[in-house]
């Protein structure tokens, strides 16, 4: 377990976008994963009143959503989100950090299936809730830098 | 001030649109959203991608933006729900996204929203989602 939550602090910092957040791995286990993003003032959706914006949170369950799958999956391999549904059902408590709580409840050999949560205070008292499915093994065949490489369909006027 | 100045000072006056680096262009009341990359958009190192949860709240804040073009609301729209699906990796590239209303009600737009980056016909994501509107009495 601690090498799981080794490899996962270290993915959390190799994703720049994840860094940029300040997402941080809470605890992992087979009830799930809960990670936490601070709250700033960079994150903040509507001025008015101070609320934290949807796509945070949105990002946030993305994150935990696709760590879950990989600490349900004994051996790592690539994933890549294929849909992901969130409810919102209340603005975030201004000031207060959220956390996402997501249990990978199903995984094929193609595919798996995650619910999360996002709250600020109470897990029962969520401000939004998700359901997302991801393809396993997304990668295969693409490498290191592949979408570096210009795309397979050739694109009018570009060299 | 134009629509196009009004849309202009409502994304400034975001903090997370500025964070994300959304700007945006009006074409009467058609708009574009667009997104120039930046490294602290990435998910994937490896690849690399830009997050997944960077595309939808792209998609988010571009159904918002096409809220307040067309509808005028005095309040920001809330999010209700919204549903993602992702069909390409998102490349080290500007992406840009346009939102279509299909409905307005008293209390709830619905709102489809792509998002596309080297070919408009090969979109890299779409989003659909349930917006509360507030009349602007």
């Amino acid at each position: 377990m601690d090498i799981m939550r080794q490899a996962l602090g270290a993915m959390n910092q190799g994703s720049p976008h994840a860094r940029a957040l300040g997402i941080e791995t809470i605890s992992i286990g087979p009830e799930g994963s809960v990670l936490r993003a601070p709250y700033k003032p960079e994150m903040v959706g509507d001025p008015d009143t101070g609320v934290i914006a949807g796509g945070v949170v949105t990002a946030l369950l993305d994150h935990a959503c696709g760590q879950a799958v990989h600490t349900a999956l004994e051996q790592f391999t690539t994933i890549a989100t294929l849909d992901l549904r969130i409810d919102y059902m209340r603005p975030a408590e201004p000031g207060k950090d959220i956390f996402a709580r997501a249990h990978c409840y199903k995984a094929t050999r193609s595919v798996a299936f995650v619910r999360a949560v996002a709250y600020d205070t109470d897990p029962d008292d969520p401000v939004a809730a998700a359901q997302a499915a991801f393809m396993l093994d997304s990668s295969a065949g693409r490498g290191f830098g592949a979408n570096l490489k210009p795309a397979k369909k050739p694109v009018k006027g570009r060299s | 001030m134009t629509p196009s100045e009004q849309l202009q000072t409502v994304l400034e006056r975001i903090p997370y649109a500025r964070f994300l680096g959304i700007r945006a262009e009006l074409a009467g009341d058609e708009m574009t959203a667009i997104l120039p990359f930046g490294e602290h958009l990435i998910g994937n190192p490896m690849l690399p991608a830009i997050h997944g949860g960077v595309l939808g709240a792209f998609m988010e804040m571009t159904a918002l933006a096409q809220l307040s073009v067309s509808e005028g609301q005095a309040r920001q729209p809330r999010v209700i729900d919204i549903t993602i699906e992702y069909l390409r990796s998102g490349r080290p590239l500007t992406t840009y996204a346009r939102a279509q209303i299909k409905k307005v009600g008293r209390r709830i737009a619905n709102v489809h929203v792509e998002a596309w980056q080297e070919q408009r016909a090969a979109p890299i994501a779409a989003m659909r989602g349930h917006f509360l509107v507030t009349p602007t009495t």
